[in-house]
């Protein structure tokens, strides 16, 4: 007795095979449907009144919107118009409002005849990302990345071009001390130095530097108040602003959080947690209200800048702590090996650790913006214009007394494809920065 | 010769460069480490010449990685002096930065850096660390990964390559730095059986070429190839060191040949 069949043990193949294409119920869309669609009778059935559900909502839904009325100046008149063409009570939007009012919607109470000051700021932004989101722009570029903030700020506010060039002066300042001194006195006294000076120079020195300029070479745009902001502009500064500044901040309090150094760590910690755990809302009427009692009288602490420092905090405790997520995701060793080579601290951060702690974060990170600029809604209730607080006071004015739906469909609309575009990116990052199976 | 031997070349090994001097590479006296209360490395004593190749062994926990980590002060020591190259390792960061870059490390794990690929791997260092320019740094870099026989994947990310090529980027990327002393730190115990030959193939020319080198192995066929000296732990002590053929033919201690015996599997 043998343990194997005889004829099972020896095999020998004669000729190889060819390719063939698999059969028909296999391939294409046939498959696809019986597997996602039809795979049961359960699925079957969901499928055919999942189909009914979605015929229910756009036989209603789409009608009201593509039917929608865009001529009329008040909502009576929309009314009319409706009456006249598809009979009395029809229901269809009234997207006139949109059209009547969709300027105060972008821009707030922003002078009718600087509106191209923000459009053209929209453009520096657009081609600013450019060279920060993309690979494979020429490298000067990245130098107009870094100088538009200040453009971007003399074509929205205005006022003389010296204030934004006393800033920069002062940042240049910050740089010259570091590289004059971290040579002569070492890298710690080169940093304090490249931080208290330019601080002691926009405190002390910018303000007369910038009159005296001014004086005696006014150029510059009319000056527009912050006050006169609304609108979406109000929204896309705020986010925009928030998102830039949060990242770098969030980062360093990450790196804080991790860090060995006592006073440094805990400053971060608190600073995390007390941000993080209190609401938005109640730091931004901390920004409007408490604000006044602390600092000097007679200050003009601009509330939009206070609601942007504000955000940005809070956005940035939550940064923090998705950076911290990334940086205890990577193992011990990437560390030990970047230790091993002789990079110093600020080295293996920057590219070793932060490259990769970044990459698993991104989806965190985007999270973030994304709750961010959602977020920029909130201001309607420290008084501040916003979409949401602009449709308040057109749906107060007696055209457009009772419209609803129409505006706030709108603003979900643009918010939903400014957060959508963000999410895109981020897959697309990922995707990008994918570098073989680990 | 036993059959731990096997993974370690057929062909005579090259003696003509591996020559021992008088210059004394790492010098550790009377090195004392804790971790919290549990006394890992106790009176550690121990002089490298340069150009010795020096096989760490013992059973797993005795403190091989801690004591060669402590070399390039991935790991602190709170006790005793440490020198090497000349410099001492104290708290002092510029002192350690520049022992790190003397000295290179191979990991169990390889470690390299998973976003970038073979060749910035190999540059990263040399670029911000020794400032070379781009250009030469990627010129001594392909040099290297000649050398360690994969030129052909610098542009790869470590991700696609197999255990033992990422090892051996490992290990080119060490050498880029022009490092006079290496650690390896069990090299060849995350590979497979297969991949170990190649990674032990390297490390014997590395040797050939009169590389001052601490190894952390237990591939005692590679011991007793190349090493001029083997050093055997036990309770965070060293307990025997002497040349390869009278460790292995002639353990004295106890703990040695019972650790040979499990070892060796006779
Ligand atoms: N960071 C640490 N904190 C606390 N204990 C540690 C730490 N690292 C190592 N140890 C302990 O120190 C002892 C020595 O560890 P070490 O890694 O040096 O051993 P080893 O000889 O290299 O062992 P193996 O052969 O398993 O690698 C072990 O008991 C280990 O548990
Ligand atoms: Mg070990």
């Amino acid at each position: 007795m043998s343990d194997t069949h005889a004829q099972t043990v020896r095999f020998v193949r004669q000729e190889m095979m060819p390719e063939r294409a698999p059969p028909i119920r296999e391939a294409g869309a046939v498959k696809w449907l019986r597997e996602n669609l039809f795979s049961s009778w359960l699925n079957a059935i969901l499928t055919l009144v999942s189909l009914y559900a979605v015929y229910y909502i756009l036989s209603h839904v789409l009608p009201w919107m593509v039917f929608g009325i865009w001529d009329a100046n008040s909502l009576t008149e929309c009314r009319a118009v409706r009456d006249e063409l598809y009979g009395e009570n029809a229901s269809v939007a009234c997207w006139a409002v949109l059209a009547d009012r969709w300027q105060q919607l972008m821009f707030g109470f922003y002078p009718s005849e600087f509106y191209w000051r923000p459009v053209l700021a929209v453009v520096v932004f657009l081609v600013a990302l450019g060279p920060i989101l993309f690979s494979g722009f020429p490298r000067q570029a990245i130098w107009f990345s870094a100088a538009s903030p200040f453009l971007m700020y003399l074509l929205l506010w205005g006022g003389t071009i010296w204030g934004p060039l006393v800033v920069i002066v002062g940042f240049v300042i910050g740089v010259v001390a570091f590289q004059l001194l971290a040579k002569v006195a070492g890298n710690i006294v080169g940093g304090l130095a490249s931080i208290i000076l330019p601080i002691l120079f926009w405190l002390f020195a910018a303000g007369p530097l910038a009159s005296a300029l001014a004086a005696a070479l006014p150029i510059g745009l009319t000056f527009v108040p912050s006050d006169d902001f609304g609108g979406f502009m109000l929204s896309f500064i705020i986010g925009i602003a928030g998102i830039t500044l949060s990242l770098p901040l969030g980062i360093l309090l990450a790196l804080g959080r991790q860090s060995d150094l006592f006073i440094i760590n805990k400053v971060s910690v608190a600073f995390i947690e007390i941000i993080r755990g209190v609401p938005l809302i109640v730091w931004l009427f901390t920004a409007s209200l408490l604000l006044n009692y602390f600092l000097p009288p007679g200050t003009n602490f601009d509330l939009m800048l206070r609601v942007i420092i504000m955000v940005t905090f809070f956005a940035s405790a939550y940064i923090a702590e998705v950076v911290r997520g990334g940086l205890a995701a990577l193992p011990r060793g990437q560390y030990e090996a970047a230790d091993a080579l002789g990079l110093d601290y600020a080295k293996s951060m920057r590219l070793i650790i932060l490259p990769q702690a970044l990459k698993i974060s991104i989806p965190g990170i985007v999270n973030t913006f994304i709750g961010l600029f959602k977020d920029t809604t909130l201001v309607v209730f420290i008084g501040l214009l916003d979409p949401i607080g602009l449709s308040n006071a057109i749906r107060a004015t007696t055209d457009w007394n009772g419209i609803y739906w129409e505006l706030f469909v709108f603003i979900g609309l643009l918010f939903f494809i400014c957060c959508f575009g963000m999410g895109r990116y981020s897959l697309w990052l990922e995707r990008k920065l994918q570098t073989g199976h680990r | 010769m036993t059959d731990a031997a096997t993974n370690v070349a057929e062909r005579e090994i090259d003696r003509t460069q591996m020559q021992v001097s008088d210059e004394v590479a790492i010098q550790v006296e009377n090195m004392n480490k804790w971790f919290g209360t549990f006394h890992v490395l106790r009176d550690i004593d121990l002089t490298v010449y340069r150009g010795e190749r020096i096989v760490v062994c013992g059973p797993s926990g005795s403190g091989k990685s801690t004591l060669i980590r402590c070399i390039n002060r991935l790991e602190e020591h709170q006790q005793g002096k440490i020198v090497v190259d000349g410099i001492e390792l104290t708290s002092d960061l510029k002192n350690i930065d520049k022992v790190r870059s003397e000295v290179g490390m191979v990991f169990q794990h390889f470690n390299l850096f998973p976003h970038l690929t073979i060749l910035e791997n190999c540059t990263l260092a040399p670029i911000w660390v020794r400032k070379t320019p781009k250009r030469e740094a990627e010129e001594i870099a392909m040099h290297f990964l000649e050398k360690v026989k994969i030129p052909e994947q610098a542009l790869k990310y470590p991700g696609q390559l197999s255990g033992g090529q990422q090892q051996r980027v490992a290990i080119a990327r060490s050498l880029c730095m022009k490092p006079r002393i290496m650690l390896f730190d069990e090299p060849t115990s995350a590979l497979d059986p297969e991949m170990i030959k190649e990674v032990l193939d390297t490390m014997i020319e590395l040797a050939e070429e009169g590389m001052t080198m601490i190894c952390v192995t237990h591939e005692m066929g590679f011991a007793q190839a190349v090493a001029n000296r083997v050093i055997f732990m036990d309770a965070g002590q060293i307990v025997e060191q002497n040349e390869p053929k009278e460790f292995f033919n002639n353990p004295q201690s106890d703990r040695t040949k019972l650790f040979l015996s499990q070892i060796l599997g006779h």
